[in-house]
């Protein structure tokens, strides 16, 4: 199987900044789940221009998917989609504007999104119908499924999980946005998913643990999948609420925000300090 | 076709059709032998209807027509939400298939009981029911199902037919007799009481009609119409809760059309005592000779 070109580092950093202020602008705009957005735009970011395997380069029939099943980090998924080319940036400005497709959760209408998402823990089952067919015609594609980590609270992933490895899907691979957060408390106090990489392993599924925050150890964390016949895989990545915006940085109070002018530009001129990064794009 | 049984029947479609698949939540009574025969085109996930009916979502996504089977019970209420969500929004062509519903779940008690499937995938837009009365019915519907662009929920019926049945065409209800004192609207399991019913009462000299809706939706509306300006009681029967059934959607169609002839719901008001099948019917009171004498009934008050 060949691999897509990686870009460098730095084009990464500079793109998922790029998407941190398409998405404070979003929260501007009418309000946003800002924070769980921002803490898995460096996941989508690496993924998008690094991992999938997209449409229109060439490897159309074997292209891969991504299910966004943590439906309300829509934005970070947009902002990916609009800087990878799926459909201008100025339909971001359209936010919340009726009829335009763009509100608080994935809608099939905008381009690059595979399947709407929003009620929680249902997209893992979507992929593994995907998965199975993608296996039934012989075809290389790989799944990927985002989950947030407090839709692990949902049994429907847990059951798919057991489905993922009876049917051997070794292409599926599922990444959990591990910011440690459920809507207003951290997991570990409301329901505490630890050992989770245990479970996981528990489960039949190879896990890969990394920082995913960190380019280089998301290129190691995603390097060579499939990699064992017939097993699941899943990566759970460490990452933070509001990643990037220091003030916002896991706090339980910015899973949602609806900022004012003043306040995004606020926000945004914190992105600007984030050490090794640019506002340049 | 040559296909005489449900499992024939769905054999053939998918021997004619590659891109139908069949699923189940290890329920296989219906489709025992279709493991062997359709190989990685039967995909059995175990007891996980939510997974089950999000997987069909994924395959139709990628083309296939997954005709998915669990109890109707389990598939309509522990896998709503997927359905509704995964399959309803976005029209997928996927094909439920509900095992023992209404009646038919005889001695395994209410948790069982789907006497409320009708009312809910009612509530999914674009879902189409198709309610067969018998096993002709359901054999000679199968491939309508699978052929429609659309999600289709089939309250499952295998029991032997008692009689030939006429051409099934989905949205348009077989009418048996012709007859103007009174009309028995019915679908799945309890059109044969209803047959029973309709000559029991030609022996009294009642002579009525009997609708076999075969599809809730999309309805007869026209049959229903007729009955209504065509006689003077309509009695619906069904294995089903008073509530989102057939009763409602003729209630419904009589409202918004201004009809006011007098409707005689015959239906579930709750869970019924688990029993063989014959037992539990009669419990219900709604075997052929019951239904007839509430019908003479209500025709003299």
């Amino acid at each position: 199987m060949d691999s897509i070109s990686l870009f460098p580092v730095r084009v990464r950093e500079q793109f998922a900044l790029r998407a941190r202020e398409e998405v404070i602008r979003m929260a501007s705009r009418g309000g946003c789940f800002v924070g769980a957005a921002l803490s898995c735009v460096d996941l989508l970011a690496h993924l998008y221009l690094s991992v999938l395997r997209l449409e229109g380069q060439g490897a159309s029939p074997d292209r891969d998917y991504l299910f966004f099943s943590k439906g309300h980090g829509v934005p970070a998924l947009y902002a990916v989609l609009a800087g990878r080319g799926f459909f201008p940036r100025e339909r971001l400005g359209m936010h919340l504007t009726l009829g335009e497709g763009i509100y608080w959760h994935p809608s099939r209408a905008v381009p690059g999104v595979e399947f709407h998402s929003g009620s929680l823990g249902h997209l893992l089952a979507v992929a593994i119908g995907v998965a199975i067919d993608i296996r039934l015609r012989g075809g290389a594609n790989r799944v990927f499924v985002i989950l947030g980590d407090g839709e692990l609270d949902e049994g429907s992933i847990w059951e798919g999980l057991l489905v993922a490895r009876a049917q051997r899907l070794g292409h599926l691979i599922v990444v959990v946005d591990r910011n440690a957060m459920q809507a207003n408390l951290p997991t570990e106090e409301l329901v505490p998913l630890e050992p989770l990489v245990a479970k996981f392993q528990a489960f039949g599924c190879v896990v890969r643990e990394t920082d995913g925050h960190d380019f280089g150890a998301l290129e190691t964390a995603f390097a060579d999948l499939p990699c064992q016949e017939g097993r699941p895989v899943v990566v759970v990545a460490r990452t933070v609420r509001g990643k990037g915006v220091p003030s916002m940085e896991g706090r339980a109070d910015r899973w949602f925000a609806r900022l004012s002018e003043r306040e995004a530009t606020q926000v945004l001129a914190e992105l600007d300090v984030v050490p090794g990064s640019s506002a340049e794009t | 076709m040559s296909a005489h049984s449900y499992e024939e029947a769905l054999e053939h479609v998918a021997r004619g059709r590659p891109e139908v698949m069949v699923l189940t939540a290890e329920n296989r009574l219906a489709i025992r032998g279709l493991a062997e025969k359709l190989g990685p085109r039967f995909v059995d996930v175990g007891i996980c209807e939510q997974t089950l009916v999000g997987t069909a979502a994924g395959l139709a996504l990628r083309g296939r027509i997954p005709v998915v089977h669990a109890i109707a019970a389990f598939l309509t209420m522990r896998a709503f939400e997927f359905i509704r969500t995964d399959v309803g929004i976005a029209g997928l062509p996927v094909k439920l298939v509900g095992g023992v519903p209404g009646f038919l779940s005889e001695e395994n008690g209410p948790t069982h009981q789907a006497i409320e499937d009708v009312a809910l995938m009612r509530l999914v837009p674009g879902m189409e029911i198709f309610c067969p009365a018998d096993e002709e019915e359901l054999v000679a519907g199968l491939p309508l199902a699978i052929a429609s662009p659309s999600p289709v929920y089939i309250r499952y019926n295998s029991r032997p037919a008692t009689r030939q049945s006429r051409e099934l065409v989905f949205g348009k209800a077989e009418v048996v007799g012709g007859g103007r004192d009174f009309a028995l609207l019915s679908y799945g399991l309890m059109v044969r009481e209803g047959l029973v019913a309709l000559a029991e009462l030609e022996a009294r000299g009642i002579f009525g009609r009997l609708v076999n809706l075969r599809t809730l939706a999309p309805i007869d509306s026209q049959a229903i119409e007729r009955a209504a300006r065509e006689t003077p009681l309509v009695v619906t029967l069904e294995d089903h809760l008073l509530t989102g059934g057939l009763f409602s959607i003729v209630s419904e169609h009589w409202a918004r059309n201004g009809l006011s002839t007098p409707i005689c719901p015959l239906a579930l008001s709750g869970w019924f005592p688990p029993a063989t099948l014959p037992d539990v019917v009669r419990h219900a009171g709604f075997t052929g000779v019951q239904i007839a004498n509430r019908v003479a009934h209500e025709l003299t008050r």
